[in-house]
């Protein structure tokens, strides 16, 4: 398995735009059939990226190897890869199955194998009522799916997603997260897929890289991601964080007690974790879900901080508090399991545990 | 209830006398121009097309089918190609200068809408500059400049295109040479016009999936200015096909053209019910043109224009 070539490889890419670096020495490579998504907002290169994998974009500087071949004198049309557009881009003057037939009618496939390959591919999607139709006589979720359509009945190699969900309503958008995952799963084709939503990336991806500014700033599987954050800039777009500078006071061999604005804490280093934890100075982070909010009179004997609830914010299932410990703040959240009342009001003192296993060491 | 009822009665006052009063104001004028000077002369004109010719040039009854079959070629003196040559020849020459200009406008519309912004409207205004010549001026300004003394007869001769002492004109050459600089920007600008709106993502989906670059122009970019081509091309090709000065001044004034062929016959000739039915025909040869074109972009499902 280690020694398979990858799907994509790209070496030290680089991509300027004027003075603006939009790529800047990027490298990353991708597998055979995986789900790999480029996460960040917008301008962070991420585009740029998927689009000189496409041959869309030629890059100042580096490699990028297609199954192992050098791709950059190979022109888009000829690359192994297809690309679904974020504005769909589907031809206005052909039918739906015309512009699905599309690649295939370039490639010189048989009349008949054509029609056959385009079929199938429309009911794998569900649009085979559509056939007929025009762009312009679909709605947002159906242009998706033809796009869609139009670039895996070419059967590429990686196929490249550019924010294929970004203009469509949550409730469509959650429905087609799934079809998508599914039908990657099914065709094992490898799928690069580039979106600025972190919960779309957390729910679809086998790995993801989080990018800022041209560079990725930390790659890996979505739990390892959410789990242990590198940098404050990964923990606070990967859902949020609480953030606490800490002092070390004290060694104590796997981890350290440290000083912090909410108390002495105790923290566990993480091995193969931040280099940071070798300085006396440090940011903590930990995740709100990560704090539990106790009675006064409960809780263990360390890392116990005395809060006051500042604000609350019911939503159902969960309840999340803003909690002041002195100068600092807190947020925690809370799954509601207890029937009834949680326990916990405005202006109310409580205790909350942060666990040492859940304190992370940032790298900045 | 009753409230609503009136309110309901007051929103109907306001989109049908309300609303007409209106628009007859604003659209009235135009109407009334469409009507008295373009209507009713062009139906004055189709009357007067079946009547007899009197001594004198005037018209008179009874109704009579002579003109056209005249048209057509069977005159006073047996069977004569004449006329049938002559709108041809307009056709060809109207056709050919649409052709010309198609040629020509494409890559200046491509290079135009890739300009930075301020100079597009640079370019453009460069364009309109034979626009806003007189036609006359003009065309005497290219017997001027392809007389056999002139820098591009010169530049003609030494590239070995024409001998030395030959004038480049009267010819047919010089006669497009004139109709492509009369016609160029009827073309260009409606053609520019699609080609600033074009969708260049739809181009690189193209491009992505598997077509070089004829391909993606032919497939992806082309349909995209099909409506301002088609546009243009009619522009170009109906007042072209009128056209009979610079045909006359290039071209030696050897060929009677469909445009001096009317004039004759309203002038010199005094025979209005004739020219009334060149006239006509002419109309007809080109509302047959686009009455095709229609029919064929409405079978594919494209906008007509």
């Amino acid at each position: 398995m280690a020694t398979e070539t990858p799907a994509i490889q790209v070496e030290n890419l680089v991509r300027r735009f004027g003075e603006v670096e939009a790529l800047s020495h990027v490298s990353v490579s991708i597998r055979k059939g995986e789900f790999f998504s480029l996460l960040g907002p917008s301008g962070c290169g991420k585009t740029t990226l998927l689009r000189c994998i496409g041959g869309l974009d030629i890059p100042d500087e580096g490699v990028i190897r297609i199954d192992g071949t050098d791709a950059r004198e190979i022109p888009a049309h000829k690359r192994p890869v297809n690309t679904v557009f974020q504005s769909y881009a589907l031809f206005p003057h052909l039918t739906v199955s015309d512009n699905i037939a599309f690649g295939l009618r370039m490639k010189n496939v048989a009349k008949q194998e054509i029609a056959d390959r385009v079929k199938r591919v429309m009911d794998m999607v569900e649009i085979a009522k559509l056939a007929d139709r025009k762009p312009a006589q679909l709605s947002g979720g159906q242009k998706q799916r033809v796009a869609l359509a139009r670039a895996i009945v070419n059967e590429p190699m990686v196929l490249l997603l550019d924010e294929p969900l970004g203009a469509l309503d949550l409730k469509l958008r959650k429905q087609l997260q799934v079809e998508l995952l599914q039908l990657q799963r099914r065709l094992g084709i490898t799928f690069i897929y580039v979106t600025h939503d972190q919960e779309e990336a957390l729910v679809m991806s086998d790995r993801i890289a989080v990018m800022s500014t041209g560079k990725i700033v930390q790659m890996g599987e979505a739990e390892v991601l959410y789990e242990h954050p590198r940098t404050r800039y990964v923990s606070q777009f990967l859902g949020s964080c609480n953030l606490l500078d800490a002092t070390v006071t004290q060694r104590t061999g796997t981890g350290a007690l440290v000083q912090t604005p909410v108390g002495p804490l105790r923290v566990e280093f993480r091995q193969g974790g931040s280099e940071a934890a070798a300085h006396d100075k440090f940011t903590l982070a930990i995740r709100p879900e990560k704090v539990s909010l106790l009675p006064v009179s409960e809780g263990p004997a360390e890392n116990r901080v005395k809060v006051k609830v500042e604000e609350l914010i019911y939503i159902g299932s969960e309840t999340h508090y803003v909690l002041r410990a002195g100068q600092q703040r807190l947020t925690a959240e809370a799954m509601n399991v207890k029937v009834g009342s949680q326990g916990f009001d405005i202006g109310q003192e409580a205790l909350v545990y942060l666990p040492a296993a859940g304190l992370l060491v940032l790298d900045d | 209830m009753a409230k609503i009822k009136g309110e309901v009665k007051f929103g109907e006052q306001l989109t049908t006398r309300g609303h007409l009063f209106r628009s007859a104001l604003t659209s009235g004028p135009g109407i009334f121009w469409v009507t008295f000077f373009l209507l009713v002369p062009l139906i004055w004109i189709g009357v007067i097309s079946f009547l007899t010719r009197t001594e004198v040039g005037g018209f008179e009854r009874p109704f009579t089918l002579e003109n056209y079959t005249r048209f057509v070629g069977f005159g006073f003196f047996g069977f004569d190609m004449l006329y049938p040559q002559i709108i041809l020849r307009s056709i060809l020459l109207g056709t050919g200068t649409a052709l010309l200009c198609m040629i020509t406008a494409m890559p200046l519309a491509f290079f135009i809408a890739a300009l930075p912004t301020r100079y597009k409207n640079l370019a453009l205004t460069l364009v309109l500059i034979p626009f806003w010549t007189n036609l006359l001026i003009r065309t005497y300004a290219w017997q001027i400049l392809l007389a056999p003394e002139s820098p591009i007869t010169r530049l003609a001769v030494w590239m070995h295109l024409t001998e030395p002492g030959h004038p480049l004109y009267p010819s047919a050459m010089a006669i497009y040479i004139g109709m492509v600089c009369d016609y160029l920007p009827f073309l260009v600008l409606p053609l520019y016009a699609s080609v600033e709106k074009i969708d260049w993502t739809i181009a690189e989906a193209a491009s992505d999936l598997g077509a070089d670059g004829p391909r993606v122009f032919w497939h992806a970019i082309l349909p995209q200015v099909t409506p301002g081509l088609v546009a243009g091309i009619i522009l170009v090709l109906i007042p072209a096909t009128g056209q009979f000065v610079i045909p006359d001044l290039l071209g030696g004034a050897k060929t009677v053209m469909l445009g001096n062929a009317i004039q004759q016959q309203f002038q010199q000739s005094r025979d209005w019910p004739f020219g009334s039915a060149i006239t006509f025909v002419g109309m007809a040869a080109v509302m047959l043109g686009l009455w095709a074109y229609a029919r064929v972009a409405g079978e594919k499902g494209g906008e007509i224009i």
